[in-house]
């Protein structure tokens, strides 16, 4: 399995001299595993270059985790959604008010976006199913996890190796001492016993107190949330839009990690195979 | 194994709010009940621990207003999750600790996305210590 980082930012992207190394493209994660399976996790604006690149893929699954607009506003600037010879899937959560398709037009449609989401020659929408399913050779299973609206996390196996994905989380939402136990932490069973765990690391630990609610975790979370689940490595990302590449340097290297937890900061355009 | 995210939450909901709230999940098993009910039930969560209902059933009494004994299968509960819908009663509970207590019981099933029943939330008012 080959896990390549296309966006790592979280909340609004962020271009400019000072996030150069760890990125300013929104949240997008391409997974290519068995029999030219392409999963894209999360179409943020990072999706625009991977469209450039998908080689002789004829379908690509497309997950959103959520409809926040760092998620989705990379979408109708892929370039496969306009080709005749690509089967573009995008699954998404399901809602109890809209189904996804009006949900996503009220992005793909004038006046936000030009063309219509009903123009694209070859796009099928499907609600994930909250459990398992397959794509392909890999297997997927999602579950709600604790952020603002209906939101999803993934993980995803080829039956050798395991990747989660948990962009937006706060699973210390409400917890008097936090990790709390694995049966009552949100994503837990996402994220037990993965290779890589792909995880919300929004905060500085002095900046999440002013942001309680908002869905998101600070890098000590995410690292205690990672050991928990007993991960192997951890690819804390959804990084602040406000936080320099310095500022990320100084976190990481302050950062509690566990001698057992290897921590991989997300960058933009790494690629780690499996 | 993790319980849903909706009961996750609905827990620290409640273990915050200062009204007793009981929790149970859909196959009957007694998952929390937080401190303001603890005085009500004779007995704090930490010591009964997640247990089943029926296993419950034998040590906490029902009794309708007038007093009369409800069978397992009539409480607010059980019916409020077979039927799925809300219910509200008043009653009487006879808990560990065997003082009786006069209260009202709101019973809300908890549905989550995509319609399922995960469990449901008892909400107490005690109406007086007798």
């Amino acid at each position: 399995m080959k896990v390549t980082l296309w966006g790592t930012r979280g909340s609004l992207a962020s271009a400019g001299p000072e996030t150069v190394r760890y990125g300013g493209n929104t949240s997008c994660v391409a997974v290519e595993g068995p029999e030219d399976a392409l999963l894209v996790l999360d179409p943020g604006t990072g999706i625009r270059r991977l469209g450039a690149v998908v080689g002789k893929a004829r379908s690509i699954d497309v997950l959103l985790t959520h409809l926040h607009m760092d998620h989705i506003q990379g979408l109708g600037f892929f370039e496969p959604l306009y080709r005749p010879d690509i089967d573009v899937h995008i699954w998404g959560p399901p809602s109890t008010t809209q189904d996804l398709r009006s949900r996503l037009t009220r992005y793909l449609s004038p006046p936000l976006f030009p063309v219509w989401l009903r123009e694209l020659p070859r796009v099928i929408l499907l609600d994930v199913p909250l459990g398992s399913f397959t794509i392909g050779a890999l297997r997927v299973d999602a579950a709600l996890v604790s952020h603002p609206g209906p939101t999803v996390g993934y993980r995803i196996s080829d039956g050798r190796v395991t990747v989660a994905y948990i962009p937006d989380h706060e699973p210390a939402l409400g917890c008097r001492k936090f990790p709390d136990a694995p049966a009552w932490t949100s994503g837990f069973d996402l994220a037990a016993g993965a290779d890589l765990l792909i995880h919300d690391a929004q905060y500085a630990d002095e900046d999440y107190p002013a942001y309680v609610g908002w869905g998101h975790s600070s890098l000590s979370q995410a690292i205690a949330f990672g050991a928990l689940a007993g991960v192997k490595r951890l690819i804390p990302f959804h990084h602040n839009p406000s936080y320099s590449d310095e500022r990320i340097d100084r976190l990481i290297a302050q950062a509690p990690a566990p001698i057992s937890l290897e921590l991989i900061p997300g960058t933009e355009g790494l690629t780690l195979s499996l | 194994m993790q319980k849903p995210l909706e009961l996750i939450l609905m827990r620290q909901l409640a273990a915050h709010l200062a009204m007793p709230i009981f929790i149970a999940d859909a196959e009957g098993m007694v998952l929390f009940y937080n401190r303001a009910a603890e005085p009500i039930l004779g007995r704090p969560f930490a010591e009964v621990g997640e247990r089943p209902l029926r296993e419950w059933m034998r040590e906490v009494n029902l009794y309708d207003e007038e007093g009369a004994f409800i069978p397992p299968e009539e409480r607010p509960l059980p019916l409020a999750l077979r039927d799925r819908r809300a219910l509200h009663r008043r009653l009487q509970v006879q808990s560990f600790d065997g003082r009786r207590r006069r209260l009202e019981a709101t019973v809300l099933p908890l549905q989550g996305q995509g319609g399922r029943i995960l469990g449901g939330a008892v909400i107490f008012w005690e109406l007086d210590g007798a």
